[in-house]
């Protein structure tokens, strides 16, 4: 399997990623020798095998739907990358 | 008496209860050697003034009974700390400050010690190498221009170049382990579930451990002792009944089953690493352990099953990086076109390798082929290890497949860089714990580590076995301060 120029830009549009025209080359000959590096695993028989899913054996545990953190909405919005300390801004999207 | 920056962590505390030294002659000794040390790059973010004010208050009204009273200590720029930018060596998170404090950090400050800065890292833990931090390269102690090991290489320069007491770092795929081979210091990757996420920003979530990196074992079952911790706010947290590692730690490992995994003798093995493996056999047998040959079959898998499962779930952690509630945001025409500059400025050139490798294994028509296939070896690997564990109570293996290395060396070549990891990836695969410990130096003159890789949960053991052999080894790492 070949990755091309063409699977790139459609998976860095996937993933919200612009690639610039000239490293998308480069890209797609790195992931084409990773991708051969991980075909190894075609190698092994797994049909019968249960995936592993989680690590941690441990039962996930229920809380009460409490409210613990209150008047914190300085410190949400204390990283904000936009100068408006009362609300996140985003570009226009509804015109 | 020796400098204070030349003290084991433990010797250290010693000094500070009996009142040889104050908290604040010791955070001034490493601040004063930190500004002499700026050639390491080292450091992301230096916090000397509030470590002074901590260590003068401390000094003021001392608290004997803490585990690390009044002791500076650097850390990973990995874990957030309150009030105090946190990058993870990317500049998406350039001028992120956390409004909380990440629980391993918090149980650190809860047991005295105090913050002395945020140590370089691989951008987001991702590389072996710590090349591809925003920050720029981190130079190694051992040698200019060459690497620490990463992504915790501002951690493992930081720790043997004595910038700090002890450290901590977080390990997804060795990058614990591996930078402290590369740097003659011991690190531990504690079980999955025995050090809580909170508060580290995640990279792959099902892999990820925060342990520590110290000078020797003694400090390293302190360490272990005070960041691990039963947390509710991290729902893979695992409630068991901790330990008093320190207090436990015995230098005797007689009977123990100690087994040697064939499939970790690889081909182009350099003949420095087998000795090394040899030599530690040996050490192992003198002290009276069983050495016994087993076999874990799937290893040769374990790297490309981790190189599916920790891009994908990267890919899903990094989704929340978008310009919008905090990090570096970039201008767009539309919000579409804002999201894809934010992202593609902000992360750096690995960082997107990831996360279109993550996003290309869990496309549409492709789950079943990679993820789930990832998901079914990872199986297998665990099932090898609970194989072996019916007949031993350790394994010993070398950490990492060879010395440090130039920097820039393996840059252009992401699968030679990858193969770095080869001894370390299936731990985490099979979440169990792991230590690296110096054990020798190639002919360069460069320290090689051995891991001793334990049962779920049974660091005691491990660290038992580490410290046994430290004994034997005695190794001296013989670091000249070339860059003052």
């Amino acid at each position: 399997m070949a990755i091309d120029l063409k699977t790139v830009k459609h998976i860095s549009k996937l993933a919200r990623i612009s690639i610039e025209e000239k490293k998308g080359k480069k890209l797609a000959d790195d992931l084409n020798s990773i991708f051969e590096f991980i075909e190894k695993l075609n190698q092994l028989d797994t049909d019968k095998v249960e995936p592993l899913t989680s690590i941690a054996e441990t039962k996930l545990q229920l809380r009460h739907d409490e409210i613990k953190s209150e008047n914190i909405r300085d410190q949400i919005l204390k990283n904000s990358p936009n100068e408006n300390k009362d609300f996140f801004v985003v570009p226009k999207v509804v015109e | 008496m020796s400098a204070i920056v030349d003290l084991t962590l433990v010797e250290l505390i010693d000094k500070i209860k009996k009142k040889d030294v104050s908290s604040k002659e010791t955070t001034n000794a490493y601040i004063e050697r930190c500004k002499k040390s700026k050639k390491l790059n080292s450091f992301i973010t230096e916090d000397f003034d509030h470590a002074l004010k901590k260590a003068n208050a401390f000094d003021n009204n001392p608290n004997f009974e803490k585990k690390l009273p009044g002791i500076p200590i650097a850390v990973k720029d990995l874990f957030c700390t309150k009030d105090l930018r946190t990058t993870a060596g990317s500049k998406i998170l350039n001028n992120f400050v956390p409004t909380y404090e990440s629980t391993v950090t918090n149980n650190l400050w809860e047991n005295g010690a105090i913050l002395l800065g945020k140590l370089n890292c691989d951008e987001f833990a991702m590389g072996s190498s710590n090349e591809t931090s925003f920050f720029g390269n981190v130079q190694s102690p051992i040698g200019e221009n060459i690497v620490p090991g990463g992504s915790s290489g501002g951690s493992a320069s930081a720790l043997a170049a004595k910038l700090t007491p002890a450290t901590i770092g977080t390990d997804t795929g060795g990058s614990i382990r591996q930078p402290a081979s590369f740097t003659g210091t011991v690190g531990l990757k504690p079980t999955y579930g025995s050090c809580s996420r909170y508060g580290i920003v995640a990279f792959a979530s099902s892999l990820d451990q925060a342990g520590p990196m110290t000078k020797d074992v003694k400090d390293c079952a302190l360490m272990f002792e005070v960041m691990s911790s039963y947390d509710k706010k991290d729902s893979t947290s695992v409630d068991f009944e901790r330990d008093n590692y320190l207090n436990k730690l015995k230098d005797s490992i007689k009977g123990k089953k100690i087994g040697i995994p064939k499939e970790y003798r690889v081909d182009g093995m350099s003949k420095e690493i087998d000795e090394l493996w040899q030599k530690g056999i040996k050490i192992i047998k003198e002290a009276g352990a069983d050495v016994i040959d087993i076999s874990l079959p799937n290893t040769m898998y374990a790297l490309p099953a981790y190189y599916i499962v920790a891009p994908a779930e990267a890919s899903s952690n990094l989704a929340r990086y978008d310009g919008v509630k905090y990090g570096f945001r970039s201008k767009g025409e539309n919000l579409i076109d804002m999201y894809e500059k934010t992202r593609s400025e902000g992360f750096g050139d690995e960082v997107k390798r990831r996360i279109l490798i993550g996003t290309y294994v869990l496309s549409s028509g492709y789950y079943d082929a990679y993820y789930l296939k990832a998901q079914k070896v990872r199986k297998l690997i665990k099932n090898d290890f609970d194989q072996a564990y019916k007949n031993v109570d350790a394994i010993l293996t070398p950490s990492t497949p060879s010395s440090a290395f130039k920097i820039g060396e393996k840059t252009d070549d992401p699968v030679s860089m990858y193969l770095n990891d080869i001894f370390t990836v299936p731990i985490n695969l099979a979440g169990l714990p792991a230590i690296s410990i110096p054990a020798g130096i190639d002919a360069k003159g460069y320290p090689l580590g051995l891991q001793i890789i334990g049962k779920a949960f049974d660091e005691q053991n491990i660290l038992n076995i580490a410290y046994t052999m430290e004994k034997h080894i005695n190794f001296k790492n013989e670091i000249k301060s070339w860059w003052i």
